[in-house]
């Protein structure tokens, strides 16, 4: 039987790591499901878990006061969400929503904090995966902000 | 053959009178023109050649080809009005007449694809100049590997020819992926760089051959991405726009580096163009 550690080591996320971290990391984890519409977490709360996408999509929203939503970026089956849970104030900076039905691994934030702080080798293993997903974001959001598709006289 | 297309024939620097047989917005400053010529025959033209299209009495400008390369009875053009020319270009009424010059220019390499995947990546506008590569390749689809579609558009309503992706993405075997830059809720679909496609879709890097058209900037950064996937340089093919006047080779205002756009190109090998294309002057 696939056991949760099985699948988590599984997931891109966490390919090549050092399977001693499994039960580490699994510790942390639970398997979760989004319906489409459902909300991950909503901008200003706690970002006291992080999700590693398995299937589905999910949308990140930015709302302003009277104006229409925007959607900035969207994720799928691979990708991790959310990086707020690694900086104080530890909140959520948008809202992240599943517009396909989800499957993702939900990662206890403070329970990964703490075992990365107690072992800094893990610690590092977690931010030589985060980090490449940081700067492909940032990059992604420049690329974005460049508005290629626009007039270029607008 | 009469005297007017025999004239364009020997001098292909003068226009020849084409009337717009239909016109289909496709976005607020994006229309699709069928045209017949009013003398002579449809001229044959390869996925990926242009056209100087000239408004009559405001000027001429280029413009890819975006229809099917087996319909012998027009010639289909889509056309975003940025400027003086292109808007009355895209703005040309059902009945009235351009003035057309060529087919122009290189040819996306289709048929040589034949045995490989083939990526078909489109930014922006830059659908309509590859839509002649996609309808000559899907009707030859067992020839290929897989065939995907990526393209990434600035916003939903931007997106060109949304029925016909919705049809292509339908068919067994054909991928289609599109992404936007920004979106309401209501969107569904990817948001991001169009590159970030090339992560979700299954492909053998080392069996692909790449078309690409859209703006410099997406296919800088779509061309590294792809090399980063494992497929080489030597596959990969960019559409390239320059300013143009004559359309054939004299006049040297079309010149990229070594290559001239409309007679070695618009279509280009990359690795022939990487290093220009990231020179600022050029
Ligand atoms: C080989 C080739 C194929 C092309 N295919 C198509 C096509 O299928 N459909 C299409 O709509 N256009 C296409 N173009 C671009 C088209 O030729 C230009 O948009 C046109 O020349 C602009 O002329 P204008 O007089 O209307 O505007 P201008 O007065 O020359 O320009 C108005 C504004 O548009 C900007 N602009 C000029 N050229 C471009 C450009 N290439 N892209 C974006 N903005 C530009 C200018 O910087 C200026 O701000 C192609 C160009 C080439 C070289
Ligand atoms: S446009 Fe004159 S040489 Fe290319």
């Amino acid at each position: 039987m696939e056991t949760l550690e099985h699948l988590l080591l599984a997931h891109p996320f966490f390919a090549g790591v050092d399977p001693a971290f499994g039960p580490l990391l699994a510790g942390c984890a639970r398997n979760l499901r989004f319906a489409p519409g459902a909300y991950l977490f909503r901008e200003g709360e706690a970002a006291d878990e992080f999700y590693l996408i398995r299937e589905g999509r999910v949308a990140l929203e930015l709302h302003a006061p009277a104006r229409s939503p925007i959607v900035i970026a969207s994720l799928g089956g691979g990708e991790m969400v959310g990086a707020s849970w690694l900086a104080p104030p530890y909140r959520w900076g948008f809202d992240a929503r599943a517009t396909a039905d989800t499957r993702a691994f939900g990662l206890d934030a403070k329970c990964l904090r703490g075992k990365c702080d107690a072992d800094p080798h893990l610690g590092y293993e977690m931010m030589r995966r985060i980090l490449p997903v940081m700067v492909r974001r940032m990059q992604a959001a420049r690329r974005q902000m460049l508005d290629v598709y626009g007039h270029p006289s607008a | 053959m009469s005297a007017a297309a025999d004239t364009a024939l020997l001098d292909p620097m003068l226009p020849a009178p084409w009337r717009v047989r239909a016109v289909r917005r496709e976005t607020a400053d994006v229309a699709t023109l069928d045209l017949v010529p009013l003398v002579g025959e449809v001229p044959r033209f390869a996925p990926g050649q242009f056209n100087m299209i000239y408004a009559y009495g405001i000027g001429e400008v280029p413009i890819s080809v975006s229809g099917d390369p087996a319909d012998p009875t027009q010639i289909t053009h889509t056309v975003r009005a940025v400027g003086a020319v292109s808007r009355a270009i895209a703005d040309a009424a059902p009945g009235s007449v351009l003035g057309l010059r060529g087919p122009f220019g290189s040819a996306w390499p289709v048929a040589a694809a034949a045995g490989h995947d083939l990526l078909i990546i489109a930014g922006g506008l830059g659908l309509a100049p590859l839509r002649p590569a996609i309808y000559q390749a899907l009707a030859a689809s067992e020839h290929f590997g897989r065939i995907a579609i990526l393209y990434g558009g600035r916003a939903p309503a931007e997106l060109l020819f949304r029925d016909e992706l919705a049809a292509w993405g339908a068919r067994a075997g054909i991928t289609v992926a599109v992404t936007v830059d920004h979106a309401d809720p209501t969107w569904h679909g990817h948001v991001g760089v169009v590159p970030a496609l090339i992560d979700e879709i299954s492909f053998t890097p080392a069996n692909t051959v790449a078309l690409l058209c859209g703006p410099e900037v997406m296919l800088r950064f779509t061309a590294a991405a792809l090399e980063g996937a494992g497929v080489a340089a030597e596959r990969i093919y960019l559409s390239m726009e320059r300013n143009m006047k004559c359309a054939i080779g004299l006049c040297g205002h079309c010149q990229f580096g070594a290559d001239f756009v409309c007679r070695d190109g618009p279509v280009l090998r990359y690795d022939r163009i990487a290093p220009r294309l990231m020179v600022r002057e050029i």
